[in-house]
Protein backbone atom coordinates (compact mmCIF):
# COMPACT_ATOMS: atom_id res chain seq x y z
CA UNK A 1 0.00 0.00 0.00
CA UNK A 2 3.06 2.14 0.92
CA UNK A 3 4.52 1.01 -2.39
CA UNK A 4 1.91 2.31 -4.41
CA UNK A 5 1.54 5.75 -2.22
CA UNK A 6 4.87 6.28 -3.69
CA UNK A 7 4.74 5.08 -6.63
CA UNK A 8 1.49 7.48 -7.42
CA UNK A 9 3.29 10.35 -5.85
CA UNK A 10 6.34 10.00 -8.36
CA UNK A 11 4.29 9.49 -11.14
CA UNK A 12 1.71 12.40 -10.91
CA UNK A 13 4.97 14.73 -10.00
CA UNK A 14 6.25 13.34 -13.17
CA UNK A 15 3.16 13.95 -14.82
CA UNK A 16 2.99 17.20 -13.76
CA UNK A 17 6.44 18.17 -14.76
CA UNK A 18 5.70 16.49 -18.33
CA UNK A 19 2.83 18.89 -19.05
CA UNK A 20 4.55 22.09 -18.85
CA UNK A 21 6.50 22.78 -21.75
CA UNK A 22 7.91 26.23 -22.10
CA UNK A 23 5.74 27.62 -24.46
CA UNK A 24 8.41 29.01 -27.02
CA UNK A 25 9.45 25.44 -27.80
CA UNK A 26 6.88 25.23 -29.77
CA UNK A 27 7.18 28.49 -31.35
CA UNK A 28 9.59 29.75 -34.33
CA UNK A 29 12.97 30.94 -32.82
CA UNK A 30 15.93 31.59 -34.12
CA UNK A 31 19.32 31.62 -32.06
CA UNK A 32 21.36 34.88 -31.84
CA UNK A 33 25.44 34.32 -30.74
CA UNK A 34 25.96 37.72 -28.69
CA UNK A 35 28.31 39.04 -26.88
CA UNK A 36 28.12 39.95 -23.30
CA UNK A 37 27.93 43.57 -23.42
CA UNK A 38 24.84 43.56 -25.26
CA UNK A 39 23.40 41.24 -22.37
CA UNK A 40 25.26 42.61 -19.35
CA UNK A 41 23.91 46.13 -20.25
CA UNK A 42 20.35 44.94 -20.62
CA UNK A 43 19.87 45.93 -24.50
CA UNK A 44 18.50 42.49 -25.40
CA UNK A 45 15.76 42.85 -22.98
CA UNK A 46 14.84 46.47 -24.05
CA UNK A 47 14.60 45.24 -27.98
CA UNK A 48 13.15 41.73 -27.80
CA UNK A 49 10.24 41.79 -26.67
CA UNK A 50 9.06 44.61 -29.25
CA UNK A 51 11.09 42.40 -32.45
CA UNK A 52 8.68 39.08 -31.18
CA UNK A 53 5.77 40.89 -30.55
CA UNK A 54 6.26 42.21 -34.31
CA UNK A 55 6.78 38.81 -36.01
CA UNK A 56 6.21 36.54 -33.63
CA UNK A 57 9.58 35.22 -33.99
CA UNK A 58 11.25 34.49 -30.04
CA UNK A 59 15.19 35.36 -30.43
CA UNK A 60 17.38 33.21 -27.87
CA UNK A 61 20.68 34.72 -26.97
CA UNK A 62 23.89 33.46 -26.21
CA UNK A 63 25.82 35.98 -24.78
CA UNK A 64 29.78 35.20 -24.88
CA UNK A 65 32.55 36.67 -25.91
CA UNK A 66 33.23 37.93 -29.78
CA UNK A 67 35.47 35.00 -30.33
CA UNK A 68 33.50 32.60 -28.71
CA UNK A 69 30.56 33.60 -30.28
CA UNK A 70 31.62 33.45 -34.14
CA UNK A 71 33.20 29.98 -32.75
CA UNK A 72 29.42 29.00 -31.53
CA UNK A 73 28.04 29.93 -35.37
CA UNK A 74 31.64 28.15 -37.14
CA UNK A 75 30.09 25.35 -35.53
CA UNK A 76 26.39 25.66 -36.73
CA UNK A 77 25.09 26.25 -33.10
CA UNK A 78 23.71 30.17 -34.21
CA UNK A 79 21.98 31.45 -36.78
CA UNK A 80 22.56 35.10 -36.53
CA UNK A 81 26.01 36.70 -34.64
CA UNK A 82 25.81 40.61 -33.23
CA UNK A 83 29.52 40.84 -32.65
CA UNK A 84 31.70 43.71 -32.12
CA UNK A 85 35.19 43.35 -33.41
CA UNK A 86 35.00 44.28 -37.35
CA UNK A 87 38.67 42.51 -37.69
CA UNK A 88 37.34 38.99 -36.69
CA UNK A 89 34.15 39.82 -38.36
CA UNK A 90 35.78 40.39 -41.83
CA UNK A 91 37.70 36.83 -41.24
CA UNK A 92 34.24 35.24 -40.58
CA UNK A 93 33.11 36.75 -43.50
CA UNK A 94 36.00 35.88 -45.59
CA UNK A 95 35.79 32.54 -44.50
CA UNK A 96 32.41 32.21 -46.10
CA UNK A 97 30.82 31.52 -42.23
CA UNK A 98 28.72 34.84 -42.99
CA UNK A 99 25.97 36.05 -45.59
CA UNK A 100 26.56 39.97 -45.42
CA UNK A 101 28.13 42.19 -42.45
CA UNK A 102 25.40 45.07 -41.48
CA UNK A 103 26.50 47.70 -39.29
CA UNK A 104 24.02 48.65 -36.46
CA UNK A 105 25.32 51.04 -33.41
CA UNK A 106 28.46 51.67 -31.67
CA UNK A 107 29.52 52.91 -28.46
CA UNK A 108 32.76 53.79 -26.85
CA UNK A 109 35.00 51.79 -24.57
CA UNK A 110 36.15 53.83 -21.56
CA UNK A 111 38.88 53.46 -19.13
CA UNK A 112 37.91 52.40 -15.77
CA UNK A 113 40.49 53.05 -12.52
CA UNK A 114 40.04 53.26 -8.94
CA UNK A 115 39.92 56.52 -6.85
CA UNK A 116 43.01 56.24 -5.82
CA UNK A 117 44.39 56.71 -9.50
CA UNK A 118 47.91 54.74 -9.29
CA UNK A 119 49.14 55.47 -12.63
CA UNK A 120 48.06 59.01 -12.36
CA UNK A 121 45.58 59.32 -15.71
CA UNK A 122 42.97 60.40 -14.33
CA UNK A 123 40.61 62.63 -16.52
CA UNK A 124 43.32 62.20 -19.93
CA UNK A 125 41.90 62.22 -23.46
CA UNK A 126 44.68 60.32 -24.68
CA UNK A 127 44.37 56.47 -24.31
CA UNK A 128 47.76 56.05 -25.78
CA UNK A 129 49.52 58.10 -23.07
CA UNK A 130 46.95 56.18 -20.33
CA UNK A 131 48.33 52.60 -21.69
CA UNK A 132 51.58 53.60 -21.56
CA UNK A 133 51.51 55.25 -17.90
CA UNK A 134 49.95 52.03 -16.63
CA UNK A 135 52.34 49.96 -18.32
CA UNK A 136 55.52 51.82 -17.16
CA UNK A 137 54.48 52.39 -13.05
CA UNK A 138 53.14 48.51 -13.11
CA UNK A 139 49.77 49.54 -12.30
CA UNK A 140 47.48 46.54 -11.72
CA UNK A 141 45.57 45.58 -14.57
CA UNK A 142 42.17 43.51 -15.32
CA UNK A 143 42.63 41.62 -18.70
CA UNK A 144 39.22 40.12 -20.50
CA UNK A 145 42.20 37.68 -21.83
CA UNK A 146 38.98 35.75 -23.54
CA UNK A 147 39.21 36.73 -27.30
CA UNK A 148 36.23 39.40 -26.92
CA UNK A 149 35.90 42.02 -28.93
CA UNK A 150 36.71 44.57 -26.34
CA UNK A 151 39.89 41.63 -25.62
CA UNK A 152 40.85 42.67 -28.99
CA UNK A 153 40.13 46.13 -28.50
CA UNK A 154 42.52 46.60 -25.65
CA UNK A 155 45.15 44.69 -26.98
CA UNK A 156 45.30 47.04 -30.01
CA UNK A 157 45.58 49.82 -27.27
CA UNK A 158 48.73 48.02 -26.22
CA UNK A 159 50.17 48.16 -29.21
CA UNK A 160 49.23 51.70 -29.80
CA UNK A 161 50.64 53.11 -27.04
CA UNK A 162 54.07 51.48 -28.36
CA UNK A 163 53.86 48.91 -25.44
CA UNK A 164 55.53 44.67 -26.20
CA UNK A 165 52.67 43.36 -24.25
CA UNK A 166 54.43 39.79 -24.02
CA UNK A 167 57.92 41.71 -23.03
CA UNK A 168 56.69 43.76 -20.50
CA UNK A 169 53.62 41.90 -18.88
CA UNK A 170 54.11 40.84 -15.03
CA UNK A 171 51.64 40.25 -12.24
CA UNK A 172 50.24 43.91 -12.35
CA UNK A 173 48.79 41.98 -15.94
CA UNK A 174 45.61 40.18 -14.87
CA UNK A 175 44.15 38.52 -17.76
CA UNK A 176 40.97 36.27 -16.18
CA UNK A 177 39.27 34.64 -19.24
CA UNK A 178 36.20 36.10 -18.16
CA UNK A 179 33.21 38.49 -19.51
CA UNK A 180 32.71 42.45 -18.93
CA UNK A 181 30.68 41.99 -15.68
CA UNK A 182 33.29 39.31 -13.95
CA UNK A 183 35.91 41.66 -15.40
CA UNK A 184 34.83 44.67 -13.36
CA UNK A 185 33.95 43.15 -10.23
CA UNK A 186 37.72 41.73 -10.31
CA UNK A 187 39.03 45.21 -10.88
CA UNK A 188 36.68 46.60 -8.22
CA UNK A 189 38.11 44.17 -5.52
CA UNK A 190 41.81 44.10 -7.02
CA UNK A 191 42.22 48.47 -7.39
CA UNK A 192 42.36 47.76 -10.68
CA UNK A 193 42.50 49.60 -14.35
CA UNK A 194 40.22 47.53 -17.05
CA UNK A 195 38.29 48.89 -20.50
CA UNK A 196 35.08 48.08 -20.33
CA UNK A 197 32.60 49.30 -23.02
CA UNK A 198 30.28 52.37 -22.52
CA UNK A 199 27.29 50.40 -22.22
CA UNK A 200 28.30 47.63 -19.78
CA UNK A 201 30.26 49.96 -17.32
CA UNK A 202 27.12 52.17 -17.38
CA UNK A 203 24.76 49.42 -16.58
CA UNK A 204 26.78 48.07 -13.90
CA UNK A 205 26.01 48.23 -10.12
CA UNK A 206 28.42 46.97 -8.25
CA UNK A 207 31.17 50.35 -9.14
CA UNK A 208 32.45 50.43 -5.96
CA UNK A 209 35.22 52.66 -6.26
CA UNK A 210 35.67 52.48 -9.62
CA UNK A 211 34.82 56.09 -11.69
CA UNK A 212 35.90 56.62 -15.47
CA UNK A 213 39.41 57.56 -15.58
CA UNK A 214 39.90 58.16 -19.70
CA UNK A 215 37.00 58.45 -22.27
CA UNK A 216 36.86 60.45 -25.73
CA UNK A 217 39.71 59.52 -27.78
CA UNK A 218 38.75 57.97 -31.09
CA UNK A 219 40.50 55.19 -30.41
CA UNK A 220 38.36 53.81 -28.30
CA UNK A 221 35.93 53.77 -30.95
CA UNK A 222 33.50 50.42 -30.64
CA UNK A 223 31.21 49.28 -33.62
CA UNK A 224 28.76 46.91 -33.22
CA UNK A 225 27.64 44.45 -36.76
CA UNK A 226 25.34 41.66 -37.21
CA UNK A 227 25.62 38.88 -40.04
CA UNK A 228 23.84 36.20 -40.80
CA UNK A 229 25.08 32.61 -40.99
CA UNK A 230 25.70 31.37 -44.06
CA UNK A 231 23.50 28.69 -44.98
CA UNK A 232 25.70 27.48 -48.17
CA UNK A 233 28.23 26.99 -45.31
CA UNK A 234 25.45 25.30 -42.09
CA UNK A 235 22.41 23.98 -44.05
CA UNK A 236 20.41 24.31 -40.67
CA UNK A 237 20.51 28.25 -40.52
CA UNK A 238 16.81 29.45 -40.15
CA UNK A 239 17.46 32.15 -43.48
CA UNK A 240 14.22 34.09 -43.56
CA UNK A 241 13.42 34.34 -39.95
CA UNK A 242 17.40 35.38 -39.43
CA UNK A 243 17.38 37.82 -41.60
CA UNK A 244 13.99 39.50 -40.56
CA UNK A 245 15.88 40.11 -37.22
CA UNK A 246 18.71 41.55 -38.88
CA UNK A 247 15.87 43.65 -41.20
CA UNK A 248 14.77 44.71 -37.92
CA UNK A 249 17.64 45.63 -36.31
CA UNK A 250 18.65 47.79 -39.07
CA UNK A 251 15.29 49.17 -39.89
CA UNK A 252 13.97 52.72 -38.33
CA UNK A 253 11.65 51.14 -35.97
CA UNK A 254 14.80 48.98 -34.40
CA UNK A 255 17.02 51.68 -35.04
CA UNK A 256 14.87 54.17 -32.64
CA UNK A 257 14.30 51.76 -30.18
CA UNK A 258 18.55 51.28 -29.87
CA UNK A 259 18.76 55.06 -29.42
CA UNK A 260 15.84 54.80 -27.03
CA UNK A 261 17.71 52.57 -24.53
CA UNK A 262 18.70 54.45 -21.64
CA UNK A 263 20.01 54.01 -18.05
CA UNK A 264 19.12 57.51 -16.49
CA UNK A 265 19.12 59.64 -18.68
CA UNK A 266 22.35 58.37 -20.71
CA UNK A 267 22.16 56.74 -23.56
CA UNK A 268 24.40 53.41 -24.34
CA UNK A 269 24.22 52.61 -27.86
CA UNK A 270 24.06 55.20 -31.01
CA UNK A 271 22.66 53.43 -34.21
CA UNK A 272 24.47 53.69 -37.63
CA UNK A 273 23.07 51.32 -39.48
CA UNK A 274 23.14 54.11 -42.43
CA UNK A 275 27.21 54.23 -42.87
CA UNK A 276 28.15 51.58 -45.08
CA UNK A 277 31.56 52.15 -43.93
CA UNK A 278 31.00 51.57 -39.67
CA UNK B 1 24.06 51.56 -1.94
CA UNK B 2 25.38 47.66 -2.79
CA UNK B 3 25.13 46.63 1.29
CA UNK B 4 21.72 47.14 0.75
CA UNK B 5 20.08 44.11 3.81
CA UNK B 6 18.59 41.21 1.82
CA UNK B 7 15.26 41.56 3.32
CA UNK B 8 12.05 39.36 3.00
CA UNK B 9 10.79 42.12 0.89
CA UNK B 10 13.07 42.25 -1.81
CA UNK B 11 13.27 38.26 -1.54
CA UNK B 12 9.35 38.68 -1.85
CA UNK B 13 9.26 41.20 -4.21
CA UNK B 14 11.96 39.38 -6.87
CA UNK B 15 9.52 36.30 -6.51
CA UNK B 16 6.14 37.78 -7.52
CA UNK B 17 7.32 40.99 -9.42
CA UNK B 18 8.11 41.13 -13.36
CA UNK B 19 5.13 39.14 -14.33
CA UNK B 20 6.00 35.80 -12.78
CA UNK B 21 9.64 35.85 -14.86
CA UNK B 22 11.25 34.56 -11.82
CA UNK B 23 8.34 31.73 -10.60
CA UNK B 24 8.99 30.27 -14.41
CA UNK B 25 13.15 30.39 -13.55
CA UNK B 26 12.51 28.27 -10.58
CA UNK B 27 9.69 25.56 -12.34
CA UNK B 28 12.65 25.29 -14.75
CA UNK B 29 15.46 24.74 -12.47
CA UNK B 30 13.32 22.39 -10.35
CA UNK B 31 12.07 20.33 -14.18
CA UNK B 32 15.34 20.12 -15.29
CA UNK B 33 16.52 18.90 -11.87
CA UNK B 34 14.46 16.23 -11.00
CA UNK B 35 13.50 15.19 -14.66
CA UNK B 36 17.44 14.41 -14.43
CA UNK B 37 17.57 12.77 -10.77
CA UNK B 38 14.34 10.41 -11.72
CA UNK B 39 16.14 9.31 -15.10
CA UNK B 40 19.19 8.41 -12.91
CA UNK B 41 17.24 6.96 -10.44
CA UNK B 42 15.09 4.63 -12.17
CA UNK B 43 18.97 3.73 -14.19
CA UNK B 44 20.66 4.24 -11.68
CA UNK B 45 19.30 2.15 -8.76
CA UNK B 46 18.93 -1.20 -10.63
CA UNK B 47 22.50 -0.78 -12.19
CA UNK B 48 23.89 0.04 -8.43
CA UNK B 49 22.60 -2.81 -6.97
CA UNK B 50 23.43 -5.24 -10.03
CA UNK B 51 26.96 -4.16 -9.56
CA UNK B 52 26.76 -5.26 -5.96
CA UNK B 53 25.59 -8.40 -6.40
CA UNK B 54 27.10 -9.42 -9.60
CA UNK B 55 30.98 -11.09 -9.51
CA UNK B 56 32.83 -11.13 -13.00
CA UNK B 57 36.11 -10.14 -14.22
CA UNK B 58 37.01 -6.41 -14.35
CA UNK B 59 34.02 -5.56 -11.22
CA UNK B 60 36.46 -3.85 -8.94
CA UNK B 61 37.69 -1.41 -11.79
CA UNK B 62 34.00 -0.67 -12.65
CA UNK B 63 33.52 0.02 -9.05
CA UNK B 64 36.58 2.43 -8.63
CA UNK B 65 36.11 3.87 -12.23
CA UNK B 66 32.40 4.69 -10.68
CA UNK B 67 33.24 5.78 -7.44
CA UNK B 68 35.56 8.38 -9.58
CA UNK B 69 32.68 9.47 -11.51
CA UNK B 70 31.23 11.09 -8.88
CA UNK B 71 33.96 14.09 -8.78
CA UNK B 72 33.26 14.17 -12.51
CA UNK B 73 33.77 17.76 -12.61
CA UNK B 74 31.08 19.76 -14.40
CA UNK B 75 32.88 21.47 -16.61
CA UNK B 76 34.05 18.68 -18.61
CA UNK B 77 31.01 16.92 -18.76
CA UNK B 78 29.75 19.91 -19.97
CA UNK B 79 32.14 20.55 -22.59
CA UNK B 80 31.72 16.97 -23.21
CA UNK B 81 28.13 16.98 -23.85
CA UNK B 82 28.17 19.98 -25.52
CA UNK B 83 30.56 19.14 -28.38
CA UNK B 84 28.73 16.03 -28.75
CA UNK B 85 25.68 17.88 -29.18
CA UNK B 86 26.61 20.75 -31.36
CA UNK B 87 25.56 20.89 -35.28
CA UNK B 88 29.08 19.90 -36.13
CA UNK B 89 28.87 17.13 -33.28
CA UNK B 90 28.24 13.29 -33.82
CA UNK B 91 24.53 14.10 -32.57
CA UNK B 92 24.03 17.23 -33.96
CA UNK B 93 20.87 16.64 -36.16
CA UNK B 94 18.92 16.05 -33.16
CA UNK B 95 18.77 20.26 -32.29
CA UNK B 96 19.20 20.07 -28.96
CA UNK B 97 22.40 22.24 -27.94
CA UNK B 98 20.66 25.13 -25.87
CA UNK B 99 17.67 23.57 -25.08
CA UNK B 100 16.21 21.86 -21.46
CA UNK B 101 16.60 18.77 -22.45
CA UNK B 102 20.49 19.31 -22.81
CA UNK B 103 20.44 20.46 -19.42
CA UNK B 104 18.81 17.17 -18.15
CA UNK B 105 21.27 15.37 -20.26
CA UNK B 106 23.96 16.46 -18.55
CA UNK B 107 22.73 16.30 -14.74
CA UNK B 108 21.64 13.07 -16.26
CA UNK B 109 25.46 12.19 -16.78
CA UNK B 110 26.54 14.13 -13.61
CA UNK B 111 23.93 12.46 -10.92
CA UNK B 112 23.77 8.95 -12.55
CA UNK B 113 27.32 7.40 -10.95
CA UNK B 114 26.40 9.40 -7.62
CA UNK B 115 23.60 7.08 -7.39
CA UNK B 116 25.19 4.20 -8.94
CA UNK B 117 28.25 4.23 -6.59
CA UNK B 118 25.92 4.98 -2.77
CA UNK B 119 23.14 2.06 -4.13
CA UNK B 120 26.13 -0.18 -4.61
CA UNK B 121 27.51 0.08 -1.31
CA UNK B 122 24.02 -0.21 0.85
CA UNK B 123 23.19 -3.09 -1.35
CA UNK B 124 26.39 -4.86 -1.01
CA UNK B 125 26.08 -3.99 2.45
CA UNK B 126 22.79 -5.46 2.87
CA UNK B 127 23.33 -8.37 1.01
CA UNK B 128 26.16 -9.31 3.42
CA UNK B 129 23.76 -9.56 5.89
CA UNK B 130 20.67 -11.42 4.02
CA UNK B 131 22.55 -13.77 1.96
CA UNK B 132 21.85 -16.59 3.54
CA UNK B 133 18.06 -15.80 4.27
CA UNK B 134 17.67 -14.62 0.59
CA UNK B 135 19.40 -18.11 -0.51
CA UNK B 136 17.32 -20.34 1.36
CA UNK B 137 14.53 -18.87 0.04
CA UNK B 138 15.43 -19.75 -3.58
CA UNK B 139 15.80 -16.36 -4.81
CA UNK B 140 19.03 -16.07 -6.95
CA UNK B 141 21.29 -12.84 -6.99
CA UNK B 142 19.38 -11.60 -9.76
CA UNK B 143 16.32 -12.31 -8.13
CA UNK B 144 17.21 -10.89 -4.98
CA UNK B 145 17.71 -7.22 -6.67
CA UNK B 146 13.87 -6.10 -6.27
CA UNK B 147 13.98 -7.34 -2.36
CA UNK B 148 17.19 -5.40 -1.45
CA UNK B 149 15.91 -2.43 -3.28
CA UNK B 150 13.10 -2.08 -1.62
CA UNK B 151 14.17 -3.18 1.45
CA UNK B 152 16.48 -0.32 1.17
CA UNK B 153 14.45 1.89 -0.26
CA UNK B 154 14.35 5.05 3.37
CA UNK B 155 18.56 4.56 2.50
CA UNK B 156 18.34 4.87 -1.03
CA UNK B 157 16.34 8.46 -0.42
CA UNK B 158 19.28 9.80 0.98
CA UNK B 159 21.06 8.56 -2.32
CA UNK B 160 18.68 9.92 -4.12
CA UNK B 161 19.04 13.16 -2.40
CA UNK B 162 22.54 13.45 -2.72
CA UNK B 163 22.04 13.84 -6.25
CA UNK B 164 19.60 15.90 -6.16
CA UNK B 165 21.65 18.38 -4.41
CA UNK B 166 24.68 17.89 -6.97
CA UNK B 167 22.21 18.63 -10.08
CA UNK B 168 20.66 21.82 -8.17
CA UNK B 169 23.72 23.27 -6.71
CA UNK B 170 24.89 22.84 -10.21
CA UNK B 171 26.02 25.62 -13.46
CA UNK B 172 29.19 24.95 -15.07
CA UNK B 173 27.92 22.13 -17.27
CA UNK B 174 24.06 23.91 -17.89
CA UNK B 175 25.63 26.69 -18.42
CA UNK B 176 27.77 25.57 -21.62
CA UNK B 177 25.30 23.02 -22.93
CA UNK B 178 21.70 25.58 -22.11
CA UNK B 179 23.79 28.67 -23.01
CA UNK B 180 21.62 30.73 -20.27
CA UNK B 181 18.75 31.75 -22.90
CA UNK B 182 16.32 34.62 -20.80
CA UNK B 183 13.20 32.33 -20.56
CA UNK B 184 14.19 29.24 -21.86
CA UNK B 185 17.10 27.47 -20.47
CA UNK B 186 18.06 30.32 -17.36
CA UNK B 187 17.57 28.46 -14.32
CA UNK B 188 18.77 29.52 -10.57
CA UNK B 189 21.89 28.76 -10.79
CA UNK B 190 22.79 30.19 -14.41
CA UNK B 191 20.74 33.27 -13.26
CA UNK B 192 22.89 33.82 -10.03
CA UNK B 193 25.92 33.77 -12.16
CA UNK B 194 24.23 36.37 -14.64
CA UNK B 195 23.04 38.44 -11.73
CA UNK B 196 26.79 38.34 -10.21
CA UNK B 197 28.47 39.40 -13.56
CA UNK B 198 25.80 42.17 -14.11
CA UNK B 199 27.33 43.72 -10.71
CA UNK B 200 24.07 43.52 -8.76
CA UNK B 201 25.54 41.20 -5.81
CA UNK B 202 22.30 41.48 -3.76
CA UNK B 203 19.87 39.81 -6.37
CA UNK B 204 22.30 37.51 -6.87
CA UNK B 205 21.96 36.44 -3.38
CA UNK B 206 18.58 37.40 -2.91
CA UNK B 207 18.41 34.11 -5.64
CA UNK B 208 20.79 32.20 -3.55
CA UNK B 209 18.47 32.12 -0.46
CA UNK B 210 15.79 31.52 -2.69
CA UNK B 211 17.81 27.90 -3.98
CA UNK B 212 18.91 27.19 -0.84
CA UNK B 213 15.40 27.47 0.92
CA UNK B 214 14.28 25.17 -1.66
CA UNK B 215 16.58 22.57 -1.52
CA UNK B 216 16.08 22.88 2.80
CA UNK B 217 12.12 22.49 1.54
CA UNK B 218 13.02 19.23 -0.60
CA UNK B 219 15.21 17.73 2.21
CA UNK B 220 12.56 18.32 4.86
CA UNK B 221 9.85 16.97 2.59
CA UNK B 222 11.69 13.40 1.78
CA UNK B 223 13.17 13.02 5.20
CA UNK B 224 9.38 13.02 6.93
CA UNK B 225 7.93 11.35 4.33
CA UNK B 226 11.00 8.65 4.94
CA UNK B 227 10.25 8.83 8.11
CA UNK B 228 6.59 8.48 7.87
CA UNK B 229 7.34 5.70 5.81
CA UNK B 230 9.35 3.98 7.93
CA UNK B 231 7.33 4.10 11.26
CA UNK B 232 4.43 2.80 9.12
CA UNK B 233 6.92 -0.33 7.46
CA UNK B 234 8.05 -1.50 11.24
CA UNK B 235 11.30 0.25 10.62
CA UNK B 236 12.42 2.41 12.49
Amino acid sequence: MLRRTFVTAAASMLVALGMFHPAEAEERFITVASTTSTQDSGLFDALLPAFTAKTGITVKVIAQGTGQALDTARRGDADVVFVHAKAQELKFLEDGFGVKRYPVMYNDFVVVGPKSDPAGIAGGKDVAAAFKAIAEKKAPFVSRGDKSGTHSAELKLWTAAGIDLPAVRGEWYREIGQGMGATLNTANAMVAYTLSDRGTWIAFANKGDLGIVVEGDKKLFNQYGVMLVNPTKIPTVKVDDGQAFIDWLISPEGQAMIAGYRIGDQQLFFPNADDPKA
Amino acid sequence: MQQDAISTASILSLLLGDGGHFLGIIFLSLQVTITAVTCAGLVGLPLGAALALSRFPGRTVIIVLVNTMMGFPPVVAGLAIFLLLSRSGPLGDMGLLFTPKAMMIAQFVLVLPIIVALTRQTIEDLWTEYQDHLTSLGAGRLRSIPTLLWDARFSLVTTLLAGLGRASAEVGAILIVGGNIAGFTRTMTTSIALETSKGDLPLAMALGVVLMSLTLAINSLAYGISRVGARFSGKS
